[in-house]
């Protein structure tokens, strides 16, 4: 399985060396036998997977066009929802939950002949780094067992990696694609804020969420992202910028391409890391691009500004989880008042209620302007910096996480160190910029390590450009 | 302590969660170390900077809305579908109003 692309899954059925039903049907026994390894899949979805496989063979008894993603098992994150399938969030407040309706993003990758083999488990409401705040346990790296496949998108990222799904929908917010990408050594991809429609994603911070694809090639994230992307009138901030080919990118030439070095995002980078990125860096030096260093003065300030506006966010996204609609519900309810407190105590996990905790508080009375207006201001700044990069350079280059996949367990008594392992990614969200993990090698242990690659709003192609030249020169 | 143990009861009444002893203690604990990181903000002077509430907020290619038609919504039956208790085509919750 973990050699399979949407191009030669295609090429095999087209020529018919198996059905899309018979793909489908090994593709889920695989998916099931080794998911017990990871915990990656939290609800396989056998029946919907092999309808529309069915209807992947009938376009190609029809002589129709099967799709894009013709027969290529997808893993969808928890808190994308899919109509009559289980849709946990990684809460144990939507343990029963139902979804009865399906995402856009969903409904385009199956429009596109994708079969969704499976939902993943991640961080609860997306909220972590490390996939370790999930109520159904926690996700563990294919690359190394013992050690977090990161957060929030874990499970989608060990999926891939681990090849029970060829490619895999996860969502950002401050870094849930990219981190879990680097970790897992796959290819995850943020793009432009509005750039795929939300429609459908559980919402955590609606100003900073992203749903982005997982491959283990830039050319699958390409062709995945060109299939979900576009405007979408079910969301308002959906943009309808066209959506050109991406894969039209890929053609290895970055030669006078300029590439900016944050110097902010070097320093405090763990050594093991840092080597790679910089081989990583000469690699795309001798292909042709010219590289400088730059400054992004306001990224020390970045994790803050998140930290206020994300959780301000999410507490009144938060707040329709109250045991009336559609979450479960504490038994012990007196009053109306006592249920909801009673059902959010039982159902929320900690890390959920110290952000919802966060940003009530932030957001109430006597606190607003000091520290959400002020987070607002810093985020400006944070997006005007990148600006100003962007008249100087084609693309930026930088690590992902400043450390390795570390162990299951190592971190989950200090929260505000797991926040602040998230410095390289929050910035790209607050600016809404794509940006995405590209593998980079391994460190001298054996773990992963993933380069990021960020350009200007709506400039998916150059990125894809320079990942791509970059893995093809690297392999 | 940047927040006290009184804060961490009154917030957690507005945010409808109903923390434990322990709980008190241990989040009064965890926001006291992310509001003292937080305070980094202050060394920055923000005066003239717009806030920014939401990416590209006024760019032609995503302050866009959809055609205001009818459409067809959940029937009653796939509205309640998920709810922890309902009967007779609602929701049902406790008593909120005392005779």
């Amino acid at each position: 399985m973990k050699n399979y692309t949407i191009g030669s899954i295609r090429e095999g059925l087209l020529k018919k060396q198996y059905s899309a039903e018979e793909f489908t049907r090994q593709a889920l026994e695989h998916a099931e036998r080794e998911n017990p390894k990871t915990n990656a899949y939290l609800t396989f979805s056998s029946v919907r997977a092999m309808a529309a496989a069915e209807a992947v063979d009938r376009k190609i008894a029809a002589g129709e066009d099967p799709g894009a993603l013709a027969g290529v098992p997808v893993a969808v994150k928890d808190v994308i929802v899919t109509k009559g399938l289980r849709t946990t969030c990684g809460s144990k407040l939507l343990e029963h939950y139902i979804p009865p309706y399906d995402a856009t993003a969903v409904i385009r990758l199956e429009q596109a002949g994708g079969i969704i083999i499976g939902k993943t488990n991640c961080d609860e409401f997306a909220m972590g780094s490390s996939n370790e705040n999930s109520a159904f346990g926690p996700v563990r790296n294919p690359c190394a067992l013992d050690r977090v496949p990161g957060g929030s998108s874990g499970g989608s990222a060990a999926a891939v990696a681990q090849g029970t799904a060829v490619v895999a929908l996860g969502s950002d917010t401050g870094g849930s694609v990219r981190q879990p990408a680097s970790f897992c050594g796959v290819v995850g991809v943020t793009p432009t804020y509005g750039r795929v429609s939300r429609y459908g994603l559980t919402a955590f911070a609606s100003s900073l969420d992203h749903i982005g694809p997982f491959a283990r090639t830039t050319g699958d994230a390409a062709t995945l992202l060109r299939v979900i992307a576009g405007r979408d009138e079910m969301d308002a901030t959906s943009a309808s910028a066209p959506v050109p080919d991406y894969r039209d990118a890929l053609n290895g030439d970055v030669r006078g391409l300029k590439l900016g070095l944050p110097r902010e995002y070097f320093e405090g980078l763990a050594s093991d890391t840092g080597d790679r990125i910089h081989a990583a860096i000469e690699t795309l030096k001798k292909l042709g691009c010219e590289v400088r260093e730059i400054s992004l003065p306001h990224t020390q300030y970045a994790i803050a500004a998140y930290y206020i506006i994300a959780t301000a966010e999410a507490s009144a996204n938060l707040a329709r989880y109250d045991g009336v609609r559609y979450t479960t519900r504490a038994a012990s309810a007196g009053t109306l008042a006592e249920m909801y407190r009673e059902t959010r105590d039982e159902g929320f996990g900690a890390e959920c209620k110290r952000r919802i905790m966060l940003g009530t508080y932030v957001l109430s009375a006597g606190y607003y302007d000091a520290y959400y207006v002020k987070a607002q201001k810093v985020r400006s700044l944070i997006a005007r910096d990148y600006a100003e990069a962007f008249q100087q350079v084609d693309a930026i280059v930088a690590p992902v996480s400043p450390f390795p996949a570390f162990k299951i367990g190592e971190k989950v008594d200090d929260p505000v160190a797991m926040y602040l392992s998230d410095i390289y990614t929050i910035t790209g969200d607050l600016a809404g910029i794509p940006c995405m993990s590209v593998p980079c090698g391994l460190t001298p242990d054996g773990l992963p390590v993933g380069l990021q690659i960020l350009t200007k709003h709506f400039d998916e192609s150059t990125m894809f450009r320079v990942a791509d030249a970059y893995a093809r020169a690297s392999t | 302590m940047k927040i006290t143990d009184e804060e961490v009861r009154r917030v957690a009444e507005l945010a409808a969660l109903a923390l434990r002893d322990d709980e008190v203690e241990r989040m009064a604990k965890d926001l006291d170390s992310i509001l003292s990181h937080i305070d980094k903000l202050n060394e920055l002077d923000t005066t003239g900077i717009e806030p920014m509430a939401q990416v590209l907020f006024a760019s032609d290619e995503t302050a866009t809305l959809r055609e205001d038609r009818e459409r067809p919504s959940l029937s009653n039956a796939e509205a309640l579908a998920n709810a922890p208790v309902s009967g007779n085509g609602y929701f049902k919750v406790p008593r909120v109003i005392e005779r």
